[in-house]
C-alpha cells in the first residue's frame, strides 16, 4: 500500500480513548462540546492564580482569614472558586511555629478550584512517598530550610478532603494591595514546598 | 539531619518541571470524560479515586517513571474498569470499537477527515 493511500493510526492507547469517547458519545453519556469546555477550563481559566487571591484577601482581611480557617469551601466560594476536587476544602496555616506541606499518598487529590491540576511530581511516586517519610529531607531539596522547633505536619489528600496551605505573609509587604499580594503568591507556596518571598 | 548519601539513595524529585498539563490530546481527553460522567452522577469522585489509587499502587514498582504518559495510563486502565463497572460500556464492546477505529485510519487516504463507518469499507 503507497503511503497516501492510509493514515497512520495513533497509538494503541489514543484509539482506546476514542473508542471510548465515541461510545460514550452514542450512548449519550457526554457530549463533544461538554468534553471540550471541561479541557478549555482546566487549560485556561482554573489555576493557582485562583488560590493566590485567596491568600492575598486572606492576608488583607482579618475577617475573611477566620472565615477561611473555620471552613474554608464556602469562603473561597465567596470568590467564586468551586466545583470537582473542591467540595470539601481545608486551609491549613503557616505561622513561625508550623510547616504545613501536602500530598495524596494514595493517588493524586489536590484542590483542582484553587491550585488547577497538580504538577507532575505531586503525582509522581517519589513525593508522594518521600513527604511523609521524611518531609524535611523533601523540603530541603525544594530549597525550604525548616528551621529547628519548626513543626512540620504534613497532610495527606483524600478524596473527600483536599487542603490548601496558607502561607506566612513575607515582611516587607505592609503597603501592598490584594492584585500586588496575590502576585507573590505560588502554587508551590499553597501546596507547602517553598515560602513566599517579597521580591 | 538527613545526609547527602541518603538523599541520593532515594528516587529523586522531578522539581523545577512545570510542563504544559496534557502531553497529548488522548489525556485531555480522558480527563475530561471522567470529570463529566462523575458530575454527571454515573460514579461518585470518592468512587472515582478508589480505582485510580488500585491502578496507581498496581504500578508502584515503577518509581521512576513520573511522566504524563504513565499517569494518564493509569488514568485510563480506572476509567475502563469503573466504566465497564458501572455497567457504561462493556470491555468487548470497547475493544470491538477501537479495532473499528483502527480499520478506519488504514482505510483512510492521508490527510482525509477519519470517519468510523470508513471501518468497513474504503471511503469514496
Amino acid at each position: 500500500m503507497a503511503d497516501h493511500d492510509h493514515t497512520e493510526p495513533p497509538s494503541d492507547t489514543a484509539l482506546r480513548v476514542k473508542a471510548l469517547e465515541s461510545l460514550l458519545l452514542e450512548k449519550g453519556l457526554v457530549e463533544a462540546d461538554t468534553l471540550d469546555a471541561i479541557i478549555q477550563l482546566y487549560e485556561h481559566n482554573v489555576g493557582p492564580q485562583n488560590g493566590a487571591k485567596v491568600v492575598a484577601r486572606a492576608w488583607s482581611d482579618p475577617d475573611y482569614k477566620a472565615r477561611l480557617l473555620a471552613d474554608a469551601t464556602p469562603a473561597i466560594a465567596e470568590l467564586g472558586y468551586g466545583g470537582v476536587q473542591g467540595e470539601d476544602m481545608v486551609v491549613v496555616e503557616n505561622t513561625s511555629d508550623v510547616h504545613n506541606l501536602l500530598v495524596c499518598t494514595l493517588c493524586s487529590c489536590y484542590p483542582w478550584p484553587v491550585l488547577g491540576l497538580p504538577p507532575v511530581w505531586y503525582k509522581a511516586a517519589p513525593y508522594r512517598a518521600r513527604a511523609v517519610s521524611e518531609p524535611r529531607a523533601v523540603l530541603k531539596e525544594f530549597g525550604v530550610e525548616i528551621r529547628e522547633g519548626v513543626e512540620v505536619r504534613v497532610w495527606d489528600s483524600t478524596a473527600e478532603l483536599r487542603y490548601m496551605v496558607l502561607p506566612e505573609r513575607p515582611a516587607g509587604t505592609e503597603g501592598l494591595g490584594e492584585d500586588e499580594l496575590a502576585a507573590l503568591v505560588t502554587r508551590d507556596s499553597m501546596i507547602g514546598v517553598a515560602l513566599v518571598e517579597s521580591t | 539531619m538527613v545526609e547527602k548519601a541518603q538523599l541520593t539513595a532515594t528516587p529523586s524529585l522531578p522539581i523545577g518541571e512545570d510542563g504544559p498539563l496534557f502531553a497529548e490530546p488522548w489525556q485531555a481527553q480522558a480527563f475530561a470524560m471522567t470529570v463529566r460522567l462523575s458530575a454527571e452522577g454515573h460514579f461518585t469522585w470518592p468512587e472515582w479515586v478508589k480505582y485510580l489509587s488500585v491502578e496507581i499502587a498496581a504500578d508502584k514498582d515503577k518509581v521512576s517513571d513520573n511522566n504524563l504518559e504513565t499517569y494518564y495510563n493509569q488514568w485510563l486502565a480506572a476509567l475502563e474498569k469503573l466504566v465497564t463497572d458501572k455497567g457504561l460500556a462493556s470491555s468487548g464492546e470497547m475493544s470491538g470499537r477501537k479495532d473499528e477505529w483502527r480499520r478506519a485510519y488504514l482505510n483512510t487516504p492521508h490527510g482525509k477527515p477519519i470517519h468510523l463507518s470508513a471501518a468497513e469499507s474504503k471511503p469514496d
